[in-house]
């Protein structure tokens, strides 16, 4: 039982987090966490006028991702649960927006509000699976819950093969999206709108998860993560907990998933392979277990390396064939490479690195004001 | 009645594979506490260096000789030069690190050989033979079941009669005793890691002509149904993971015949929860034996 | 062979990172004698063997065993110096059967025979082994435990036996036959033995040399007979 479900995060990046029963630099929470989300969304708005259109999809993409990778943070990072299914909750969350999506159009409902509610439905549906396997997950430990949630991975995108006649096999299903609103004006760019609908979900999951990050809730998820027995003494569900940072997790997955899923305008298995799950583990460990910061840098890791082996491939100027192969191929290496060695190396993560110094400062000032 | 024996025996052929791939999990598990999720993926390299060799010579086992060596190697390599370096006090340390060898692995080798399927030959038919009317497998079936065996007899030579399985035994039960009385303890986990390395290199190349074919991923879902029966038999018991390959294999050969190919990936999920959830110390193992 | 220092420890110092547990340590033990390092609960008794068999790597010091320097030496090699460490608790691998155990006391010989015959020495020792070999080292008692892990050592033809705490958890009649063995072993193989116990009573009553440890340090050495007759000592540094 001693062995604690934490992947090794600096013990001293956290404790600041745990103790606080309010946020150590005073005021309330809840505001400086909508203010931080009005200047991220005023900034993303001024930054989509400013981006060519492929730079404004990416960032898009990056918004989705980011979801995931949060979702994936407060359950490994935040909850000491290792998942490497989250992919395959990714999944479901697209395949239900392609099922709603698809299931207005078919009754001819066409509305700028049907986005919003296949998104919600989405969450849903992802909350529920969530809710199913957290409750497996809670009684499972270390290696035996990863290689169950490594069976999910591989499973669930199989199985659009094997119920072909729902999920149309390895073809998947298309997403019909609404064009931006007329209101917007003729010329709209379709690449802004797509960044200002997956921003704002984004955005939102992000105020809610960092809401609950720090608030009890968030603590009793640490204080499980940490040790297992000392929360149980400390009158903590320890189940329940788990399964709530399951289900919270899957929200975000399944809500990424189903960004994903609009931007690309198309739910397929092939999309949410295992190696996405591997992807976003990837993401969270190199951005930094434990920090919802960490999954920003994660989120953009995921998108800003393949491009950049992109550029780096074209620029080499190797034949058709082999840049074919490296192209696809590089970005994995890198991405594995990276989880070795930051594993190794720097289990704090991007995000460890650069709040070291931050937080040495922040704790000198404390204590001289003290 | 026919079919029966026909899934049966088929399901025996492709559970031997499944045990030799769970043992050599157990064989990781028991001497580093770790379970190696790059297993698969050092397994399918291994067998595409035996594609390289069998193209290159002409020869089948040339290529099998040359997997088994490079399984045993790369299990040297992965131990030396990656896994010691980890930080076991928190046990996703060392899978987060696997994973990481699984795309490292996985995109290499799509680099060298392309991501498309390559075809992997049997040295054996595999069309299924009667003696007397009585279904008795193909040859191909034989030879796996046979290869299996002689590993598993081999296996248990080693480390239940031999000096070396002694210290291998004593170093995975008790390291720092061990180390006083003067067994190398870095070399036995080594040695372990190349061992259990060389046995899944060799379920690899057993399993991947029965499949697909030869790819970078060939080999996910034989882990999972590995890991599966490893979990069956308890993580600690190389009896079990034994047992426990046959039982996967034997379920999985009559989901496919009864119920439809397709549905075997679900079965092998249904399976590893219901095992987990309801028994989860697996079928063999002592009741404390699991501590986590 | 007797006569002369066996081992000689000089300013050694110890610790488990936070500040040093053991103080510059200085200890001789001669050829064919019995040490008895005695002290409570807390003084370095157990770090101190850790440090001479190199399971803790000292900071600082020498230990010296019959002229050649052990530093640095790998705990796996200890073995081949002729040194046996039976640690705290006594290292049974309760996985192992009673006759694996044994058996691997003795693996890095590479005079194999003289392994066997080591080998069936501690069966005629320790009568109750030769009926147990099968067992596993989980089913023994306390005693059979105590046996096997003193057994295993011997297997290995040691020199220099190091022992710890060799009378916890066992009745006074096993601890007294322990003893008794130590002290047989002494006079017929010319083992050198240093033991560290809490049990200062039967520890003193065997050894031919007493050390009195107290925080880290040593504070008192002297014969063991005169230890033991020293009201003023024992009431000092071993409360009795």
């Amino acid at each position: 039982m001693s062995a604690t479900r934490a992947a090794a995060p600096p013990a001293g990046r956290v404790a600041p987090d745990t103790r606080a029963g309010h946020d150590e630099r005073g005021g309330s929470t809840l505001l400086r966490h909508l203010a931080l989300t009005t200047a991220a969304a005023i900034l993303l708005v001024a930054v989509s006028h400013g981006l060519e259109p492929f730079r404004t999809f990416q960032l898009a993409t990056v918004a989705a991702y980011l979801c995931a990778t949060a979702g994936l943070t407060v359950l490994t990072g935040l909850n000491g649960q290792l998942s490497l299914g989250h992919g395959a909750l990714m999944a479901t969350g697209a395949y239900t927006v392609a099922f709603c999506q698809r299931a207005f159009l078919d009754r001819s409902i066409v509305a700028g509000w049907t986005l919003a509610v296949s998104l919600l439905v989405a969450v849903l549906v992802t909350v529920v699976i969530g809710a199913v396997i957290g409750v497996a997950a809670a009684r499972l430990r270390g290696p035996y819950l990863a290689g169950v949630t490594l069976a999910v991975a591989i499973v669930v995108p199989a199985l659009t093969v094997t119920f072909d006649g729902v999920f149309n096999g390895e073809q998947g299903l298309s997403v019909p999206v609404e064009p931006p609103p007329a209101a917007l004006g003729p010329y709209f760019p379709y690449e802004r709108w797509q960044l200002w609908v997956t921003g704002a979900a984004t955005l939102l999951a992000l105020l809610l998860l960092g809401n609950l990050v720090r608030s009890r809730f968030g603590r009793t998820f640490r204080a499980v993560r940490d040790d297992e027995v000392a929360a149980r003494l400390a009158g903590i569900h320890v189940a329940r907990t788990q399964v709530l940072a399951f289900v919270v997790s899957a929200g975000a997955a399944g809500l990424g998933g189903a960004l994903l899923a609009v931007l690309a305008q198309s739910a397929s298995p092939g999309a949410f392979s295992l190696t996405l799950s591997l992807f976003l583990v990837m993401a969270v460990v190199i951005g930094g277990l434990g920090s919802l910061a960490g999954a920003v840098w994660g989120a953009v890791l995921l998108v800003a390396l393949p491009d950049l082996t992109h550029t780096l491939t074209e620029s080499l100027a190797l034949p058709p064939a082999v840049a074919q192969r490296m192209e696809g191929n590089l970005p994995l290496a890198l991405f594995g490479i990276a989880l070795v060695v930051v594993m190794i190396a720097a289990p704090g993560g991007v995000q460890g690195l650069l709040s070291r110094p931050g937080r040495v400062l922040r704790v000198r000032w404390r204590t001289r004001r003290s | 009645m026919d079919r029966f024996l026909f899934l049966t025996l088929d399901g025996l052929s492709r559970g031997a594979v499944y045990a030799a791939f769970a043992l050599s999990l157990v064989l990781i598990w028991r001497a580093a506490r770790i379970v190696n999720f790059a297993q698969g993926a050092m397994a399918v390299a291994a067998v595409y260096v035996a594609y390289s060799v069998s193209t290159s010579t002409g020869s089948y086992w040339l290529g099998f000789l040359a997997a088994i060596a490079a399984g045993l190697l790369l299990g040297t390599v992965v131990d030396l030069a990656v896994m010691r370096f980890v930080d076991h006090r928190s046990p996703l340390n060392p899978v987060i690190v696997a994973l990481g060898l699984v795309l490292l692995i996985q995109a290499v080798l799509g680099m060298i050989y392309g991501n498309e399927f390559r075809p992997a030959e049997p040295p054996f038919s595999r069309s299924a033979r009667t003696v007397g009317g009585l279904a008795v497998g193909s040859p191909y079936d034989l030879f796996v079941v046979a290869t299996v065996a002689a590993v598993v007899v081999a296996l248990a030579w080693t480390f239940t009669r031999t000096a070396i399985g002694l210290r291998m035994r004593a170093s995975a039960f008790a390291p720092e005793v061990s180390r006083l009385l003067g067994v190398k303890v870095g070399g036995m986990l080594t040695l372990g890691w190349a061992l259990a390395s060389g046995v899944g290199a060799l379920a690899g190349m057993l399993i991947i002509p029965t499949e697909l074919g030869l790819h970078p991923h060939a080999m996910d879902l034989v882990f999972v149904s590995a890991f599966t029966a490893a979990v069956v038999g308890g993580l600690d018991s190389p009896p079990g993971a034994v047992v426990g390959g046959l039982l996967v294999g034997l379920l999985l050969s009559y989901v496919s015949g009864y119920a439809g190919s397709d549905l075997t990936p679900l079965a092998v999920l249904a399976l590893l929860l219901a095992v987990l959830l309801v028994r989860p110390a697996g079928l063999f193992a002592p009741v404390t034996a699991r501590q986590v | 062979m007797t006569g002369g220092d066996l081992l000689t420890v000089r300013g050694l110092v110890a610790g488990y990172g936070a500040g040093p547990v053991l103080h510059e340590i200085d200890l001789t033990v001669a050829r064919g004698t019995i040490a008895a390092v005695v002290g409570a609960n807390g003084a370095g008794k157990t770090t101190l063997l850790r440090a001479l068999s190199g399971t803790l790597r000292p900071v600082a010091g020498q230990v010296v065993l019959a002229g050649e320097d052990l530093r640095g030496t790998p705990v796996e090699q200890l073995v081949r110096r002729g040194v046996a460490h039976v640690p705290e608790g006594r290292g049974v691998i309760g996985e192992l059967t009673v006759d694996e155990n044994l058996r691997l006391g003795g693996l890095w010989r590479r005079d194999r025979a003289d392994a066997r015959r080591a080998l069936d020495e501690v069966y005629q020792l320790f009568e109750p082994l030769a009926r147990r070999r099968r067992q596993h080292g989980h089913q023994l008692s306390g005693g059979e435990r105590q046996m096997l892990a003193l057994g295993r050592a011997l297997v290995g033809r040691p020199r220099l036996l190091l022992l710890d705490e060799p009378s916890l958890g066992l009745a006074p009649r096993v601890v007294a036959q322990t003893m008794a063995l130590l002290r047989h072993l002494r006079d017929s193989t010319g083992l050198t033995v240093l033991l560290v116990e809490q049990n200062v009573r039967s520890a003193l009553s065997v050894a031919d040399q007493g050390v009195v440890m107290s925080l880290g340090r040593v504070v008192h050495t002297a014969p063991a007979a005169r230890l033991r007759d020293d009201d003023d000592l024992r009431h000092a540094y071993l409360g009795f």
